[in-house]
């Protein structure tokens, strides 16, 4: 039974660098901010997630389980705010270009802010 | 045991490589931002292997301290993003540098050079007395 839970740690270890370099390859090869920030989210995070369970079954005790679920949490909650900060900060300083995005809904909701406001200020 | 060890530090070594090459390039402040992100995941990584390595427990309230200290980094620098222009974001070679403290330093010296000397300590001019 532990030789079974060792060799899957194992598995879960080499499946989470392996996402980890995913993730750099990404990082380094796409070829604007906002897919770099995909490269930077998705692979990374479960790369970490993999590692993490690889951890957990590797050491097998009870509060050390734990806090690998709050650690992988952490990482689950942290990562997509920390990308849309990023990449909203980005999108308003002007550092997406416009013709290569296939869906751009920020820029019509400000429009509209901006109409309203307008409006208000008319009426 | 020691293969799959060795084998995840050469996968996440090459990670961390790349995403040093990226730190390195930007162009921008937000790309490094990300980049530094995905470093402190691969920094989680390598304590992870610590972990799995020597059989140690007290590693593992690191991986939640990397795990919440690299966000604050990435929402801080997308707090005070800025427009940058075109190629200024990236890393100046040493001979800029010293020629951007040249101009600066002339500038400093044609400032001082220009301002009279009554606003350093010259005589009082035009003072009423009595």
């Amino acid at each position: 039974m532990s030789t079974v839970l060792d060799v899957l740690a194992a598995a879960f270890l080499v499946a989470g660098s392996g996402l980890a370099l995913a993730a750099g390859v990404g990082l380094l090869r796409f070829r604007d901010l906002l897919a770099r920030s995909h490269a930077a989210t998705k692979p990374q995070v479960l790369g970490v997630l993999l590692m993490l369970v690889g951890l957990g079954l590797w050491l097998r005790s009870g509060p050390v389980t734990w806090v690998l679920v709050l650690v992988g949490l952490f990482q689950m909650v942290t990562a997509p705010v920390a990308a849309h900060l990023v990449t909203r900060a980005g999108y308003r300083t002007g550092k997406v270009a416009p013709g290569s995005l296939v869906v751009d809904e920020l820029t019509e909701d400000l429009r509209a802010a901006v109409h309203r406001e307008d409006d208000e200020r008319a009426g | 045991m020691t293969v799959v060890l060795l084998v995840c530090g050469v996968l996440l070594t090459l990670a961390a490589a790349l995403v040093l090459v990226r730190l390195e390039r930007g162009p921008t402040m937000l790309d490094r931002a990300i980049a530094l992100d995905t470093f402190t995941a691969i920094l989680i990584g390598a304590f992870v292997l610590v972990a799995v390595a020597t059989r140690r427990t007290d590693v593992v309230p690191t991986l939640a301290v990397l795990a919440l200290v690299g966000f604050v980094g990435s929402v801080t620098i997308a707090r005070f993003a800025a427009v940058e222009p075109e190629g200024e974001g990236r890393i100046l070679s040493r001979e800029e540098v010293a020629e951007l403290e040249r101009d600066r330093l002339a500038m400093e010296d044609a400032e001082l050079a220009a301002s009279d000397e009554e606003h350093h300590g010259g005589p009082a001019q035009g003072e009423v007395l009595g």
